[in-house]
């Protein structure tokens, strides 16, 4: 192994421990908001210093790499992918600490019928299996598991349409949760960003093996 | 640990100031690549650990050189043992006009060594250490000149390490070599420092960048800069250094 192999092997285990860190993260949001725990909530908050820690670390890690050994081809694409699936990360980490925040500013439980209705549960599973599949794909250098992404994505799109329709029907049955629909609203939006910012995660996967840029409506095959 | 300490050196070559107040440190078991424009004094510098530049007419030194804690220009020095323990490779591989055997076990016969079975594995030792052993254990009475010209330099570092130095110095070992040759020389230096200090003059920044731990500049004798390689290729602190490696001058 070459002293830049085992950088670049040394940085793609710093992105899947990121990336295991965050998808915990997301994990912890289904049991903050399902069993209303504000201790679950306040790990999410304190563990998010340390998904800022690692963004930065390997931030560093990856400029390093460009400066002292000019990658080139695969190794390149790499590094660049690696630039920008740190920042996704980052991100997903970001909106699971928003949706924690929901959870402790709220001062009672969601109703599960709410849950459901906002399909909260259905959300929260999409986005981990997508998670899955980009630790995968990652790992294992694995674009078929990486397009798996792109359709899980999608239903994430389509309840994050419904769900307005959904609120204004809610406000008009009943105004006195109003602020439980707009909270529910701002916590669905928060996961289909994280569908988004996991599929971006794939499309840099793709763009690392493949050397096919699947940005702005590319054909994903 | 610091291996080799330089305060305050001046080198004069004549009237000429080739090396103004250089004061440095160079730590044990790394690489320290020295780099600047042609002229600045690195390979001069380089020469100053082995007392090489001894051998040029009209040259002075001050100040103190010290490796491994001792003024190697003490009265009294024994040169031949101090370069016993910082030997050197240049730029063109110069195998003596011997056998890729006698190549390495030179150093040790011209040091009374007689024993034929300690030559033998020292030989062998040295040649794997320098990665060549694989390419010419079946060929080790042909002649030297026979080998390709990255195989001739690995053949020197072999010759280098069967004396078993603690330093050392590299003058662009791998300017003279293509491309792969240049990649195995880098990936050797990346072992070796496990094992002894290197110093290594390079004009290729990118090699620098790739061997080395530690990166000094040299500009027009003086000594600029001396930092983590890393940091000098991502955040030097001084203008001139940042120009350099970005290409603005020399």
């Amino acid at each position: 192994m070459t002293h830049l192999d085992s950088e670049l092997k040394f940085l793609k285990e710093e992105l899947v421990a990121m990336h295991r860190l965050v998808y915990s993260q997301v994990s912890k949001c289904k049991e903050a908001l399902f069993r209303f725990d504000n201790d679950i909530s306040k790990e999410i908050l304190v563990t998010e210093k340390r998904v800022n820690a690692l963004e930065l670390k390997i931030d560093r890690d990856c400029e390093n790499i460009l400066a002292l050994f000019n990658p080139v081809a695969i190794d390149l694409r790499f590094v660049l992918a690696a630039l920008k699936i740190n920042s996704n990360l980052e991100r997903i980490g970001d909106n699971a600490e928003g949706i924690a925040r929901y959870v402790l500013d709220v001062k009672q439980p969601f109703p599960a019928e709410l849950l459901e209705r906002y399909h909260i549960k259905e959300m929260i599973d999409t986005c981990l299996s997508m998670l899955e599949d980009a630790i995968t794909a990652l790992e294992n250098e694995d674009t078929a598991a990486a397009r798996k992404i792109f359709l899980k994505d999608d239903a994430l799109d389509q309840i994050n349409r419904s769900v307005t329709a959904t609120t204004i029907k809610l406000v008009e049955e009943r105004n006195n949760m109003t602020l439980h629909f707009i909270n529910l609203l701002s916590i669905v939006r928060k996961f289909e960003r994280i569908g988004d910012q996991t599929k971006n995660i794939s499309e840099e996967i793709i763009f690392y093996i493949e050397a096919k840029v699947l940005r702005h409506g590319q054909n994903i095959n | 640990m610091n291996k080799i300490e330089t305060r305050n050196v001046n080198l004069y070559y004549g009237d000429f100031h080739a090396l103004k107040g250089i004061t440095m440190s160079i730590q044990e078991n790394s690489v320290t690549a020295l780099i600047g424009p042609s002229g600045c004094g690195k390979s001069t510098y380089l020469r100053c650990f082995n007392r090489m530049n001894d051998l040029i007419q009209k040259v002075k030194i001050e100040g103190d050189i010290l490796v491994e804690g001792k003024d190697i220009y003490e009265r009294g020095v024994d040169v031949d043992e101090l370069r016993k323990k910082v030997g050197m490779v240049f730029q063109k591989p110069n195998p003596f006009p011997k056998s890729i055997f006698e190549n390495v076990a030179y150093g040790l016969r011209v040091n009374g060594v007689k024993n034929k079975a300690f030559i033998e594995e020292r030989v062998e030792r040295s040649l794997q250490q320098a990665a060549l052993w694989e390419e010419v254990k079946d060929k080790l009475k042909k002649s030297a000149f026979a080998l390709s010209g990255g195989q001739q330099q690995r053949l020197c570092i072999a010759r280098a390490l069967a004396i078993e130095p603690t330093v050392l110095l590299m003058d662009e070992p791998a300017s003279a070599l293509d491309p792969l040759s240049t990649a195995k020389i880098e990936e050797l230096i990346y072992e070796l420092k496990n094992k002894y200090t290197i110093i290594i003059v390079t004009h290729n920044m990118q090699q620098a960048g790739r061997v080395s731990d530690h990166t000094a500049f040299f500009y027009m004798g003086e000594l600029i800069e001396v930092d983590e390689t890393k940091v000098i290729f991502t955040n030097p602190k001084n203008v001139r250094t940042q120009n350099y490696i970005t290409g603005r001058f020399g």
